[in-house]
This record gives structure tokens, sequence and C-alpha cells, in this order.
């Protein structure tokens, strides 16, 4: 089972955990046992074209899988998936356009 | 067999290339490293001009540092000639350089020529003392000291990553602070915001800032922005800075700060925080990917968080911000492999580092561009950008 780190914006989506395993030969597979196991990270994860989302990156330990072979990238046992959301918290609640 | 320290440097000069003052003067500025290794109270009489500092007895512990790729051309001097060729030999027998020349005569010989130098500031006795603990490290000394003096550096809020950025900048001698905030101090700022006090709220962030900084070291001039960033004034306030730090807490304006900051070729030193866990990466137009490479289009504003709705341990951001300091030193003074290309995530609960990589994107809409050609129009602006704001408020 590949290990996945999940960022915090994601934590409340599976039971608060900081990181969760799921079986999966392919990122795409990981990924899709994670959405069966928690379905409240679909939406956040993947558009309606099944695809990821273009404000997620997933890295396959430290490579984002959009420059290896995307949802189709081999995965072992011993790999750790990272999901990275974009992420603006900062200093200046006050700063908008 | 023994031989003595003249019968070893003609043995050494007989296996290494020299280099005639004359022929390295047509090389500055040609791709050619130019590296200094006399020590560092020799350098008061000037350095050659784009030359690197390693004193002789750092050489081969820091030379792959500064030059990691062994086919690249490298110069040595030093005073007259003698340590250069000594360390000339040592890269090329013993380390792999392939290219190593060492210039004859060295610097005495380039001043006698009257060939150009630099200079290093010369410092106040309180600046001396004030920098000493940088003066004391390689690679500040004092040449990397006068860079932080006449550097610009530009934050985008004195908040929580603004105040310990600010602080620590102030402290290290950076010369210009330009500040950009339009809030004034609120008393729960203060659990994280380290720049201000209690008897400041009320009062705008920039002035109390200031006052802070003006106290800690009156070295640092302060320029003031006592307003909000936006597509109408970004370009005007940040050109003319050396280096952004970012760590604005909303996606539009670090969209809008990424494009300009491109157009206009001004690295930016960003980070962002949320709970108990950062994100650190430099983006440096023309040396790595931008902020629209990393990621495309900001997330929906339901899934925006910000540290105003959802909390933040207040040492995060102070470990966040002296992260982005360090950055922005090394950017200046030139050492050290800054963070483009990577990102750094930390997370404080199991106090623990990843890096990730960043890639330049091809496709990229704006850093794939000629940056001229980015238009006023262009800056900030992502698909869905109008409800986007409507829906961040």
């Amino acid at each position: 089972m590949a290990t996945i780190r999940i960022p915090p914006v994601l934590r409340p989506s599976v039971g608060g955990e900081r990181e969760v395993e799921a079986d999966g030969a392919t990122v795409g597979d990981v990924l899709a046992n994670l959405v069966e196991a928690h379905p409240a990270t679909r939406d956040q994860l993947f558009g309606e074209d099944g695809d990821l989302n273009r404000y997620v990156n997933v890295y396959l330990n430290d490579e984002d899988v959009r420059v290896l072979d995307g949802l189709t990238t081999a995965v072992t046992a011993a790999d750790s998936l990272v999901i990275l959301p974009a992420m603006a918290g900062g200093s200046r609640p006050s700063l908008r356009i | 067999m023994s031989q003595s320290g003249s019968e070893l440097l003609r043995h050494i000069k007989g296996q290494i290339k020299e280099v005639d003052p004359s022929e390295v003067v047509q090389l500055l500025g040609e791709g050619v490293v130019v590296v200094d290794c006399r020590e560092t109270e020799e350098l008061t009489a000037g350095v050659l001009p784009g030359s690197v500092h390693i004193p002789r007895s750092y050489l081969e512990t820091r030379i792959e540092g500064v030059v990691p790729d062994r086919s690249q051309r490298i110069i040595l001097y030093c005073a007259s000639g003698v340590r250069s060729a000594f360390g000339a030999h040592t890269l090329m027998a013993e380390m792999g350089y392939d290219d190593v020349e060492s210039m004859a005569g060295g610097f005495i010989l380039w001043k006698d020529r009257g060939y150009e130098v630099e200079v290093p500031r010369s410092f106040s006795a309180e600046q001396r003392e004030r920098y000493s603990r940088h003066l004391l490290v390689p690679e500040v000394g004092a040449l990397g000291q006068q860079k932080l003096l006449d550097a610009r550096v530009l934050l985008l809020g004195a908040g929580g990553l603004g105040s310990p950025t600010a602080l620590y900048l102030a402290a290290a001698g950076v010369g210009t602070l330009g500040i950009v905030d339009d809030d004034v101090v609120d008393l729960s700022n203060l659990q994280r915001q380290v720049i201000h006090t209690t008897d400041r709220i009320g009062t705008s962030k920039v002035d109390s800032a200031a006052e802070t900084i003006k106290a800690l070291n009156p070295d640092v001039n302060v320029i003031g922005y006592p307003t909000r960033l936006d597509a109408s004034n970004i370009i005007e306030i940040i050109e003319g800075w050396d280096i952004i730090v970012d760590g604005v807490d909303n996606f539009p304006t670090r969209y809008l700060l990424n494009d300009a900051s491109v157009r206009l070729g001004i690295p930016v030193v960003s980070a962002a925080i949320l709970g108990f866990e950062g994100q650190l990466s430099v983006f440096a137009p023309g040396h790595g990917p931008c902020y629209r490479c990393l990621f495309r289009q900001p997330p929906p504003a339901d899934m925006a968080p910000s540290c105003g709705a959802n909390g933040v341990i207040g040492v995060l951001p102070g470990t966040m911000g002296l992260l982005q300091a360090t950055e922005v030193i090394k950017l200046i003074v030139g050492a050290g492999d800054p963070l483009i290309g990577r990102l750094l995530m930390y997370d404080a609960l199991a106090a623990s580092f990843t890096e990730l990589k960043v890639r330049q994107d091809p496709e990229c809409p704006i850093c794939s561009r000629d940056p001229e050609d980015i238009g006023d129009d262009e800056l900030g602006v992502f698909p869905d950008y109008e409800a986007f704001c409507a829906a961040s408020g």
C-alpha cells in the first residue's frame, strides 16, 4: 500500500489523518481508492472531466506526476504520494482585491 | 624526497596554466568564474569586478557550492599568484576540475597595470561592530555586507510572515525595506506579528513596523506604502525593488504579484501558512518556474481557507518568515543554493520538512512568454476570476 500525505485542507475529509494508505498500481488507482474510502475528497481532487484539478498537484515522492505519466504513473508500496493544494494563508487578512 | 617551498612552487607552476592579467581583463563578464582566494582582511584594497571570494583555506570545501560544474572555466587569483597556483593545482589534480587557471602576478600586478578594481565600502566603526558576525562569515564578509546595505527588499504585509522577516532583514543591515500594508495593529495580531506592540494597537502597521525597525537598526531606510496592492498600482509599487517577499493571504494578490514580477524580472520569495503547516519557494523569473507553473489556477473560493478564518499557530509564521529572510539574504549575497525550482513543506506537528520539485511549465500562460508582451489587462487574471473575487469578498 502506498502512503498518501494529506494536506490540512483535506484532513477533515479523511477523519483528520495526516497520512493514509491506499492500494493501487498507478497514481490514478491509488487516488480512486482514496476517494472510495473518503468520498468527500472527490470534488477537491478531481474535476468533472475526471482529471486532477489544476489547483491540486500530486507528487510521486518528490516529482509532480504531471511530468511523469500523470494518473497512469506506476506506484509501488514503497512510494509516497504527496497531495499539494494551492495555499495562500499568510499575513494579511485584509489584503483583498 | 622532500623539496623546498620554492621548488614545490616551481613544480606546481609547471603543471598548471597561468593567465596574464591582460587576458583576464578581456574575460570579465564573459562566463568565466573569477575566484579571489585571498583572506578576508586582504580585500580592503579592492577586488576584481565580478569576482567571488573563497579564501584559499576554504577553497576545497566551498568551490562546489560556487562552481558545481567541473567543466566551467575558472580563474583563481590571490595577491601575487602563489596561493592561486597551489589552489588551481588542487582543483584540477585532486577535485577533477577541467579548466582552472591561476592569474600570474595576482592582484598586485592587476592593480599595478591600472585595471579596474571594486573597493568594498568602508564601514563606520559602529557598522564594523554591528555587523562583525557577518564580516566573519566567508559567505557574507565585507562584500556581502555591502550588498546587504545596498539591497532594496519589498515586503508585502507587516503581518505574521512580514514581521519576523522585516526584523531579521533589518538586523542584517538590508539597507532599504519597503512595506506594503494598509492595515492597523489589532490585539488579535500580537499572537504572531512580533514587530508590533500592545501600545500601538490602532496605529498603522507600516508606521509601527518602521518604528521598530528604526529602533533596531538606524542604517535601514523604511519606505511605507499604506495601501492595498491592486492591478492599478502594482507595477508602480514593485518596480525598482531587488527582491519581493510575498506572504499575502489571498490568491488574487498572489497571481497578480506573480504576473507583475515576471514582467519586471523581480524574484519573489514566497511563503504560505495554515494551521501547523507552511510552504516556501523562490520564484526567480528567467531562472526557474513561476507561481503559475506551480499552480495554474487557484482553488475555488470555498476551498481556499485563510488564516483569518482557520487560525494559525503563532510560531509558524515566525519559522516560515525566517526561512524567507534566509532565502532573501542568500539571494543578495549570492551564497548557497536558493530554493528555486523547489518547494519546501514544513509540518510543525510532525517536525518534518518535505522537499518537492517545481518544474517550469513550457506552456505557462505567463512565464513562457516574452515578459514585455504581458499586458496590463492580463496581470493577475485567471479563469473564473470575477466569480472568485465576488465569493471571497
